[in-house]
């Protein structure tokens, strides 16, 4: 289940949490994971350029 | 050679993996690819600084925190002066609380360093502070001249009005046999909400200081402080640990280290936080010398994203 | 003292014979790690893909720690509370530690997938989980430099970890002069002296070859006489 929690508490600014159950992440710690899943799957797809072998 | 399983040993052996190359190359730029990086990773510094900044949250002071919650602060003080807050409670390395130390099975590093921070909270907190004043209270005397015994049925009835006053507002207790306690934290209350009690606390009379942990142990028996952390998704039940103020990412690499926390039987245990930290060491050690480990050093062989990686290799055989 | 002029003493084989202790010192190192090897032009034709990039990525953004850490450190660790420059720097500081963990992670999911391990690299693979866990170390203790409520409540709250495990009274997360010294000298030097050695371990390896790699592959059949491999044979 995804729930978006925006707490209310004194100080401004308190972010966006994303809640499944037990886990709970940060907005911005979500981004940065899912980058870096993302940058891995890429840097394993996608092809190297550069001149072929020599001897 | 037949068609054997790959090694994944970390043994050098007069395989292909342990000796020099000696195949095909490619050219391949090692300062280039430095400068190349530097220039990305500078551009992208830039950029995501430029655009994002970084999160500055004002600290909370003792003063800030008799001004918004007093309440807080005089309940607060009061356990400070009994004995019963969590400071108080602790054990080593700031006091000799006895059964206070989180163990190990029969281990308990908690007691190992000894008192070596001493922390006795009714003087260090708030006895010693008012002391300072100009014209220190009368009821100090009261205080200091009564038995611990004393002491102890005073702030545990002023404790218990407290919290059944209306707001837990000091100025609605009903009158009652709290002896010097309701003056001196009065008294604290007003020395922290002029703001003469942040300097007192931290230095101890002195004019540097460096060492915050009796401002921060003070903050942190409070309920304000952790409240306003608890808002921010600061604590450790939240998965506070790698999380940052606002919408800043924070530690996402202690991702492990907060997981714990929120499992059992880590979440309800007393020794959480030594449970958890052998885990990591464990677990850490595990990946460390995952090339000695059978089983596990396989499963780059049995999971082969590495024919991924070396595509262009393996089709040119 | 005789001094030895002329040819310098060779055994038969031609290597030079170094009779001091600097003299087999450098001996050693470049038996260990030739010029050619440390700084090599070229790399075998397996080393084409994305996932190598990020271990250079990592140093990258490490020299840009290091570089904001020093403005930081030069000007205390609250001048970026007041200072728009400072603010600025401190941004600079916060992104190429995250940019820092990212790729350094993403270049440790690649190295356990290639098994790069394999070969007598397993110090290398040591070194660069030395790496991590001591960049960790030194990432918490900024946190605790931030001077802010973050800061506060980190020293609050991690306390209970390190007393649990006897060490909270040497290492007092709410000592902002302790935490600064381990945070700016002892911790970056460790960090940098980690994350050199384990560059200089990558270059006297080489780079792992591919978990099938096979004698008869094209890559290493028919391949011309290669003096510059050919003769550093090491076993």
């Amino acid at each position: 289940m995804l729930g978006i929690r925006q707490a209310d508490a004194g100080m401004p600014d308190t972010g966006i949490y994303f809640q499944w159950g037990d886990f709970l992440i940060q907005f911005g710690n979500l981004v940065v994971i899912a980058t870096m899943v993302v940058l891995f799957i890429l840097a394993l797809v996608l092809p190297f350029p550069g001149r072929r072998s020599r001897k | 050679m037949s068609k054997s399983l790959a090694s994944t040993s970390w043994r050098a052996r007069n395989d292909i993996a342990s000796r020099p190359w000696p195949g095909t190359t490619r050219e391949y730029d090692l300062f280039k690819e430095l400068v190349v990086g530097l220039v990305v990773v500078g551009l992208l510094v830039l950029g995501l600084s430029a655009v994002f900044s970084s999160p500055d949250e004002p600290t909370v002071t003792l003063k800030s925190w008799a001004v918004a919650d007093p309440a807080d602060f005089v309940a607060t003080a009061t356990t400070e002066l009994g004995g019963t807050s969590g400071t108080a409670g602790y054990g080593p390395p700031y006091n000799s609380t006895p059964d206070a130390t989180q163990k190990f099975g029969p281990i308990d590093l908690q007691s190992l360093s000894g008192v070596r921070l001493p922390i006795d909270t009714a003087n260090d907190f708030v006895i010693g502070p008012l002391q300072t004043l100009p014209t220190p209270p009368a009821a100090i005397d009261e205080w200091t001249k009564a038995s611990d015994a004393q002491h102890t049925a005073w702030t545990t009835a002023y404790g218990d009005a407290l919290s059944k006053a209306p707001d837990n507002d000091p100025a609605k207790v009903p009158s009652g046999d709290y002896g010097p306690v309701p003056a001196l934290t009065g008294a604290l209350l007003a020395m922290a909400q002029q703001g003469t009690l942040d300097p007192v606390l931290s230095a101890k009379g002195s004019f540097y200081n460096a060492d915050y942990k009796a401002s921060i142990l003070f903050l942190g028996d409070g309920s304000y402080f952790p409240g306003l952390a608890d808002a921010q998704h600061l604590t450790g039940d939240q998965w506070g640990m790698m999380n940052e103020t606002g919408n800043y990412p924070g530690q996402s690499w202690l991702w492990l280290f907060s997981a714990l926390y929120q499992l059992e039987p880590f979440k309800s245990s007393p020794s959480a936080d030594v449970l958890v930290v052998f885990s990591m060491v464990i677990l850490t050690l595990l990946l460390t010398l995952v090339p000695f480990i059978p089983g596990l050093r396989s499963l780059p062989r049995r999971i082969p994203l590495h024919r991924l990686i070396w595509r262009d290799y393996y089709k040119h055989r | 003292m005789t001094v030895h002029r002329g040819p310098v003493p060779t055994a038969d084989d031609g290597e030079p014979r170094f009779s001091t202790w600097t003299g087999k010192a450098r001996g050693w190192a470049l038996r260990r790690l030739p010029p050619d090897k440390l700084l090599p032009e070229d790399q075998p034709s397996y080393v084409s893909s994305w996932i190598y990039v990020f271990g250079m990525g990592a140093v990258a953004a490490f020299a840009y720690i290091l570089g904001s850490g020093a403005v930081l450190a030069l000007n205390g660790p609250t001048w970026f509370h007041a200072s728009a420059f400072g603010r600025f720097i401190n941004s600079t500081h916060l992104w190429s530690v995250e940019l820092f963990f990212m790729f350094m992670v993403i270049h440790l999911w690649g190295k356990f997938w290639m098994a790069a391990w394999r070969g007598g690299r397993v110090l290398t693979w040591i070194t660069g989980m030395l790496a991590f866990v001591v960049s960790i170390v030194t990432a918490f203790t900024g946190y605790l430099l931030q001077t802010n409520f973050d800061s506060q409540w980190i020293a609050f709250q991690a306390k209970d970890a390190l007393n649990a495990v006897g060490v909270g009274a040497w290492f007092n997360v709410a000592d902002l002069g302790q935490i600064l010294m381990w945070h700016i000298t002892l911790l970056p030097l460790a960090v940098a002296a980690i994350v050199a050695l384990h560059v200089v371990l990558v270059r006297m390896h080489g780079v792992v070859p591919p978990l099938e790699a096979a004698a008869s592959d094209a890559q290493l059949r028919s391949t011309a006489p290669n003096p510059a491999t050919e003769s550093e044979d090491t076993k």
